[in-house]
């Protein structure tokens, strides 16, 4: 228990020593915001669908849960390469004990990112439709998505050597996770095609169950969401678990 | 102390150590003396579980390595070839997660590091990110860190690579002390073979992922009539420059260095 807490006490200590990350990943999040929140508002109002505000900021928290969660799981790469993960590994410690803490550790700071998103986007006009309850709801669901996207970038980064392949992750696996997630525009009426593939998006739900909790309603409904979330951050939990354990230096 | 019995690690097809075996005393130094990918760190990484053997015995303070991992964890420290510390940490912080992961209790560990950094000289910068520190204080706060639970091995891998005379001295100075106070068995490697010499008791001289040698260094000497164990060094590995193709890791880090 001792090592799980100090494993998630480095990531989070690590996190706050970097105030530069911490703005810098805010960045992107704020952009979608306000070019795409006020660019589309219009458009998205004379459709009949309400206000694009309520509609998008689940979404771009969303988005910078993920990004945030799969480069923590990444630093694992990181570790390697200035050889800190030896020092872990070497430890009296089992594998397990070691992935459950960092990717804690991950997740707790991408849901604080998150975190710092939710709170500026009142700052764009975004207000909660719903009661306490529901918003426990969303904090749940933000945890789970962060669960779920670091416990991948720890699996990617136990098969990967190096960063050469962070490019591929990003445009090749981020970038269409969240553009086909429903982050943007709503599930109904899309191509047959779209549709399905949005149903194997793990995002999708966490997308979904944020904005239910939030603002405009589920798609796929509370439990449906929750069901999914957490059966595939179980999985992702358990492959990442896996593949941690096979890294030889 | 450690008994290595017929140890082989092949990497897909490529045999890197090849049916080494020798043993280390309880209180003894050894050297274990190479040239570059002779495989040195190979053998340190199977020894110290980081690498699975592809076959062979090894037993560490009496337990197996393949079914006492854990008890065999908790019997060494080691000192790695390249850098392993946090950088966004400072040296206490180091040293405290070191504590921590080896379960030693809250008050015996802040003795402990008090005890250890003020040996190493780095107490009064124990606040201090590592990511400041030069070569010479992060190999010594290394050599504290991987002492903090009083291990009855100490493996060194190039623990004094980089350095300047007046640290290696300083180090070497105090794994001596530490190898006689505690007797501590320390098992380490280095090109240096002056510190060989000096140090060890006994030296196994490995190439090509065999040992070809194994002796104190005045039986090393007179086996190859030569004066110094450098020359004898030279006598049975050869004067020919190895070839070590850089891992994709070891060109990142390159890269690294570079930049900053």
């Amino acid at each position: 228990m001792n090592t799980v807490y100090i494993l998630w006490l480095r990531q989070l200590k690590r996190y706050f020593r970097s105030k530069s990350r911490i703005i810098g990943s805010l960045g992107q999040p704020l952009l979608f915001l306000v070019a795409l929140g006020f660019g589309f508002g219009p458009v998205f109002q004379r459709a009949g669908e309400g206000n694009y505000i309520s509609f998008l900021v689940p979404g771009v928290i969303s988005m910078s849960i993920i990004f945030t969660a799969v480069f923590s799981g990444i630093e694992v790469i990181w570790d390697r390469q200035f050889g800190f993960l030896k020092e872990t590994l070497v430890a009296p410690i089992s594998r397990l004990n070691i992935m459950i803490g960092r990717t804690l550790g991950g997740a707790t700071v991408a849901f604080l990112q998150g975190m710092i998103v939710f709170i500026l986007s009142f700052l764009v006009g975004f207000r909660i439709k719903n009661g306490i309850y529901f918003i426990f709801l969303a904090l749940l669901f933000m945890f789970l998505i962060a669960l779920l996207f670091t416990a991948l970038g720890t699996a990617i980064a136990s098969v990967l050597k190096d960063m050469q392949g962070f490019q591929l992750i990003v445009n090749f696996l981020l970038m269409p996770l969240f553009f086909l997630s429903g982050a943007l525009f709503p599930f109904e009426g899309l191509p047959k095609v779209f549709e399905i593939i949005i149903r194997f998006n793990p995002l999708a739900y966490g997308v979904d169950g944020l904005r239910g909790c939030l603002s405009n309603g589920f798609h796929f409904g509370l439990h449906i969401d929750l069901l999914f979330l957490s059966l595939i951050a179980v999985a992702f939990l358990t492959i990442g678990a896996y593949l941690f354990s096979k890294i030889e230096i | 102390m450690i008994e290595v019995e017929g140890l082989t690690k092949k990497f897909n097809g490529f045999t890197a150590v090849d049916n080494v075996s020798f043993s280390v005393q309880k209180g003894e130094i050894f050297a274990f003396l190479g040239p570059n990918g002779a495989g040195k760190s190979t053998t340190i990484k199977c020894l110290t579980t980081l690498l699975k053997p592809s076959s062979g015995k090894i037993k560490i303070n009496s337990y197996d390595l393949l079914t006492e991992k854990n008890e065999i964890r908790k019997s060494f420290g080691i000192v790695f070839q390249d850098p392993s510390l946090d950088e966004e940490l400072t040296a206490y912080e180091n040293m405290e997660f070191h504590g921590v992961l080896y379960n030693v209790p809250k008050k015996v560990r802040q003795e402990r590091i008090e005890q250890l950094l003020k040996f190493v000289e780095l107490w009064e910068i124990k606040d201090d990110f590592v990511k400041n520190f030069s070569g010479g204080m992060r190999r010594r706060l290394e050599v504290a860190r991987g002492l903090i639970h009083h291990p009855r091995i100490l493996f060194l891998d190039e623990p004094t690579l980089g350095l300047d005379p007046q640290t290696r001295n300083h180090i070497w100075n105090y794994i001596k002390d530490l190898n006689t106070k505690e007797n501590i068995t320390i098992f380490f490697t280095t090109h240096y073979m002056t510190e060989a010499e000096n140090v060890a008791q006994k030296i196994a001289i490995i190439d090509h992922g065999k040992i070809i040698v194994q002796g104190t260094s005045v039986e090393l000497k007179q086996k190859t009539n030569t004066n110094s164990l450098e020359d004898a060094f030279l006598k049975f590995t050869g004067t020919a420059i190895r070839k070590e193709e850089a891992s994709s890791l070891d060109r990142l880090r390159m890269r690294h260095r570079v930049r900053h």
